[in-house]
């Protein structure tokens, strides 16, 4: 590898294919960039040393980092890419430029941002990710959809400038822009940066803008947005506010919440929404914890959770594809016309429910075990608790009424094959980063990957213990489900909306907008004659002074100008002989 | 890669490049009226300046060596013989004279054809010559007197350059005598300026007298008087406001090569010789504590920024309103002069140098515009950037630095002036300069606004760019342009070892 390939950030290559892609009219070119570039870039990402500045540059007096690998962001780089890749895979069949050129763009900022050092550079990506990827919403079509893309727009172009104002506020305090574990408190900076990451992260009550796009995101869209701004924010988190206490609580109500929205929510991808928040919820958890087997844990849930939310995603994206719809209501059925889809999404639901042998199982382990060890009890059943609803509505709901349940008798073709063949490889990832007892495979090879390997190398997820805890969890939620639906007892699965805090600023809000229109109607005309008035005289007396035929150009030019000589020259004069 | 340049030079050149800098041009104009055609004049006019140029980049290698370059004229020692004298201030002047000397040159053909008759062509070009010799001379002499008879020549010589523009525009033939009566003036104050200060100390020698004005009382009225004088002289030549209301007839009506090398160079040097008297035949303690000249060039320069920003915000002849412009930017230079500290001073020569550069592209930009479509109102920029986008994205590039644009050069100097500005106490200052900014803004929009979105005028305008001997210089410019606006490393040593110059009396080292 040359000089210059090694020390080149693997995003900035695939933003440099992304911004190809747009320009690149034939489709084979593009199908080929959307796939080669991940997979160069992870060729350059695999030989970079670690723990080494290989890019920086200095900038009217910050010292940025552009590119530093080290565990930690390796394993986030590294899910990215294979989310991309996979991705590329998912998207073959479609010829639409703009959404090729925008999901690589977003992945390559997305993973720039990971393996920059400076909180001036992570502004530049992580503003990027927001503005790349609003088109993968836009591109629906629908006027609900653009309206849900601004909202998008607007809220994460806010987080990025609350980051920017929160690291110069730092940056004047400290002098130093490098991205850094801090502790909050001490300034104002801290918590601006925490704000930024937490509205990335999806924080509770700064949520909304998750579910109001995703779902409403084209069928790709959806696959691609679900894979990397939340986990930005989480690897974010993770090397900034490490260990702060508040974390845990956040990330423990953020587990539970959304539980009862995604039982009752019609929608499945906006259920695959709301079940996201709450599987960030563990990864914030675990932060909050901080301890090195809890950060392996958020690391290698992260990792795994970009794979099989991408493999629900995409399983609802071809449902969506082939049907027209994702709402529970009017599905059901499908497995006899797309068994395939079928068994990935089953595939996908188990890892998500963290059934042994699927990644989430491997996964979630270790965090539970790190929560316990460190005495946090209520915030455990919490998250017990939150498990279960995790099998409830993304472990049985999503695939029951997909596929199963009472029959739509929609009958239609199985998924196109680009589409299976990426479900295909990460339902194979799935797989194979959870199996046990294969040496050099499976389970132990992904411990090695993250951040602490030696507290990950002692760490065993198969001993009994967890092993029964984890299916008394899973058998009892499964026979609640059966029950329920047994007894008619479970909420039905009919069209509505549900009132989340985004009432607030979507309905509240838009109100009081509407109130002030009116007014503005009112007394505007009022206003505005006298505001033109003011700035018609004002402008007329300008004019009047400084344009061609005003005051300052008339007159004879020589004698005026003579005068004013004589005058400077009486001041110059009569100022020195004064002093 | 300088030195490179320099060793593959004659020895004989090396040896002399002060006078040789000054004399091949004088002699070349010479010869330019007897050649028997425009074209060869051209030639001429090239060689004379790419010598001269070539001469300050050996002054440019001398001064960083020795730090101070004298040569006797005629063997006569100074204080009584005429010296020439460069030091670290002045060879960025000389730099920029003979640089742009050297693009104005190349490119002028095409425009002199079009715009003077034929049988002049050589006189122009002699003028031209005598003119840049002029400008030149001021910037290279070490002899107040000499300074004087410099200015003239330059002077007299632009006199007739800009009244050449009467074949094109009978206006230009009041602007340049408005420019001859005022000239005049200035030039005539500012040798009785230099009459008194011979009155009081008996040298013309710059380095001499300043030595002998350190041991005067610092109230002797002739030195006072001669101060004021001198200054105020200047004050014309470099269109200080309000003594600026020569320049934007004589710009708006001039030939459009001659408008193009004059706003890159004369005020410029006009400029230099107030930092010259000011900082260093008078102490700049004398300057700034004793005489208060703070309180003349402050707010005369902000005055400038602001009201000539307006005036170019209304005008519709877009050399006029460029014109216009340039007063308000001598105001900046003023301004960075004005605080009378050395990162003040260094501010202000960095902007200098930099409005050099831009209104150079500028002007040369629209002078392409004159040779293929014959308009200078804004109203026939109209739908150019569609015609002609080769001189219109140069144009535009310009005129972003001249507004101050971020990765500009024009940025870069407004960025080093204000932070002068604010670290000297100038709140107020620092205000007027981004509100004058922001005129430009206004000005400089209207214009780009007209040639990028308005639909053109004239239909007859299809694609028709400006020759290429006009688009090679234009495109030089503005790539300097750019390339200061990232990197101007360069250019501020350049012109902090000007500052540094221009504080030790005498310049450099004794």
């Amino acid at each position: 590898m040359s000089a210059f390939l090694a020390t080149m950030n693997p995003g900035l290559l695939l933003i440099l294919a992304g911004v190809i892609c747009a320009f690149m009219p034939n489709q084979r070119v593009r199908q080929v960039l959307t796939i080669a570039t991940p997979i160069a870039a992870f060729w350059l990402l695999s030989g970079a040393v670690q723990e080494v500045d290989l890019m920086s540059l200095s900038m009217i007096g910050v010292d940025m980092v552009l590119y530093r690998v080290d565990s930690l962001s390796f394993i986030f780089g590294f899910a990215f890419l294979i989310a991309a890749t996979l991705n590329g895979i998912y998207a073959l069949h479609q010829d639409d430029r703009v959404q090729d050129a925008s999901a690589m763009i977003y992945s390559g900022a997305a993973v720039a941002a990971t393996f920059v050092g400076d909180f001036m550079s992570l502004f530049v990506f992580w503003e990027l990710t927001a503005i790349s990827s609003v088109f993968l919403i836009l591109k629906t079509g629908t006027r609900a959809a653009y309206g849900a893309a601004m909202r998008y727009l607007g809220v994460q172009v806010l987080s990025g400038v609350l980051l920017l104002y929160g690291a110069t506020q730092l940056f004047a305090v400290t002098g130093d822009m490098s991205l850094r574990s801090l502790s909050l408190g001490t300034d104002a900076g801290t918590w601006l940066l925490l704000f930024a990451f937490g509205i990335k992260a999806a924080f509770p009550l700064m949520h909304n803008w998750l579910q109001d796009a995703y779902p409403r995101a084209t069928v790709v869209g959806a696959v691609v947005l679900s894979a990397f701004t939340t986990k930005l924010a989480v690897y974010v988190l993770a090397r900034v506010f490490a260990g702060e206490p508040i974390l845990i609580w956040i990330g423990a109500i953020m587990t539970v919440f959304p539980v009862f929205f995604a039982v009752i929510e019609n929608d499945l991808r906006k259920v695959l929404a709301y079940s996201l928040n709450n599987q960030v919820g563990f990864m914030v958890c675990a932060i909050g914890v901080g301890t090195h087997l809890a950060l392996n844990g958020a690391a290698a849930h992260a990792f795994a959770h970009i794979i099989y939310k991408g493999l629900l995603f995409m399983s609802m994206g071809a449902v969506l594809y082939r049907t027209g719809t994702t709402k529970a209501s009017e599905l059901g059925g499908l497995y006899k016309s797309m068994p395939w889809t079928a068994v990935f999404c089953l595939i996908g639901a188990a890892s998500i429910s963290a059934f042994p042998l699927f990644s989430g199982f491997v996964a979630k382990s270790l965090t539970m075990s790190a929560v316990l060890h460190e005495g946090h009890l209520i915030v455990w059943a919490m998250l017990l608790f939150a498990s279960a609803g995790v099998l409830e509505h993304s472990g049985i709901k999503i695939p029951y009424f997909a596929f199963f349940g009472h029959d739509s008798v929609k009958r239609v073709e199985e998924a196109p094959f680009n589409m299976l063949l990426a479900m295909g490889l990460a339902s194979f990832i799935c797989i194979a980063v959870a199996l046990p007892a294969v040496s050099g495979f499976g389970y132990g090879m992904f411990y090695q990957m993250l951040p602490f390997p030696d507290a990950a190398r002692t760490y065993q997820p198969y001993t009994f213990d967890h092993i029964l805890t984890q299916m008394q969890l899973l058998v009892l939620a499964a026979l609640a489900f059966v029950l329920l639906q047994r007894f008619n007892l479970y909420p039905e699965e009919r069209p509505g909306t549900i009132l989340d805090a985004d009432w607030a600023y979507r309905r509240a809000g838009y109100g009081a907008m509407l109130w002030s229109g009116a007014v503005w109607r009112k007394a505007g005309p009022a206003l505005m004659a006298v505001w033109q008035g003011l700035w018609h005289r004002a402008y007329e007396r300008i004019e009047a002074a400084f344009s061609p035929q005003g005051v300052l150009s008339r007159g004879p030019l020589t004698g005026g100008m003579a005068i004013w000589v004589a005058v400077l020259l009486c001041a110059v004069l009569l100022l020195s002989f004064l002093s | 890669m300088l030195e490179t340049i320099v060793s593959a030079l004659p020895d004989l050149m090396v040896a002399n490049a002060a006078p040789l800098l000054v004399v091949v041009p004088l002699i070349l104009a010479g010869i330019c009226v007897f050649t028997p055609n425009g074209r060869t004049a051209w030639g001429l006019t090239i060689l004379g300046s790419v010598s001269s140029f070539l001469c300050a980049l050996i002054l440019l290698l001398q001064v960083g060596t020795y730090g101070v370059v004298s040569y006797h004229l005629g063997g006569f020692a100074p204080p009584l013989g005429i010296e020439f004298r460069v030091d670290g201030l002045n060879v960025l002047f000389l730099l920029l004279v003979t640089g742009m000397g050297v693009l104005a040159a190349v490119f002028s053909w095409p425009t002199v054809a079009a715009e003077i008759r034929v049988e002049k062509h050589r006189l122009f070009y002699a003028a031209h010559l005598i003119c840049f010799t002029g400008l030149a001379g001021v910037a290279i002499t070490g002899d107040a007197f000499n300074l004087f008879v410099f200015l003239e020549i330059s002077s007299i010589s632009t006199y007739v350059l800009v009244a050449l523009g009467g074949t094109r525009d009978r206006r230009a033939l009041p602007a340049a005598f408005n420019y001859l009566i005022m000239g005049t003036i200035g030039a005539t104050f500012f040798v009785i300026g230099v009459g008194f200060l011979y009155a009081a100390t008996g040298t013309l020698n710059m380095v001499d007298m300043a030595e002998r004005l350190a041991v005067i009382d610092a109230g002797n009225r002739a030195v006072v008087a001669g101060f004021a004088f001198i200054m105020v002289g200047l004050g014309v030549k470099a269109a200080i406001w309000p003594l600026h209301q020569w320049l934007p007839n004589a710009y708006a009506y001039a030939p459009s090569f001659v408008t193009m090398f004059l706003s890159a160079t004369a005020t410029k040097v006009a400029i230099y010789a107030v930092v010259r008297f000011g900082f260093t035949v008078f102490a700049p303690e004398y300057t700034f504590e004793t005489l208060n000249i703070t309180y003349v060039f402050g707010p005369l320069a902000m005055i400038a920024m602001l009201v000539c920003s307006f005036q170019a915000v209304f005008q519709t002849d877009m050399r006029r309103m460029l014109a216009y412009s340039s007063v308000a930017q001598v105001g900046y230079m003023l301004l960075g002069i004005a605080i009378g500290t050395s990162a003040g001073l260094s501010a202000g020569l960095f902007h200098l140098v930099n409005h050099g550069l831009m209104k150079g592209a500028l002007f040369m930009a629209v002078a392409g515009v004159v040779l293929t479509y014959q308009g200078t109102r804004i109203s026939d920029f109209a739908g150019l950037g569609r015609a002609a986008p080769l001189t219109m994205t140069a144009f535009a590039i310009a005129g972003l630095s001249l507004i101050g644009m971020p990765l500009t050069a024009g940025f870069q100097s407004k960025w080093y002036l204000l932070q002068a500005m604010l670290d000297g106490g100038w709140g107020l200052a620092a205000v007027v300069v981004v509100a004058s900014s922001f005129l430009a803004v206004i000005y400089m929009g209207r214009v780009l606004q007209a040639v990028f979105f308005q639909a053109p005028v004239n239909p007859r305008k299809i694609r028709r760019e400006a020759p290429a001997l006009l688009l090679i210089p234009l495109w030089g410019l503005t790539l300097a342009t750019l390339y200061i606006g990232v990197q101007a490393d360069w250019v501020i040593d350049l012109v902090q070892a000007a500052a540094q110059a221009s504080f030790v009396p005498g310049g450099g080292i004794r």
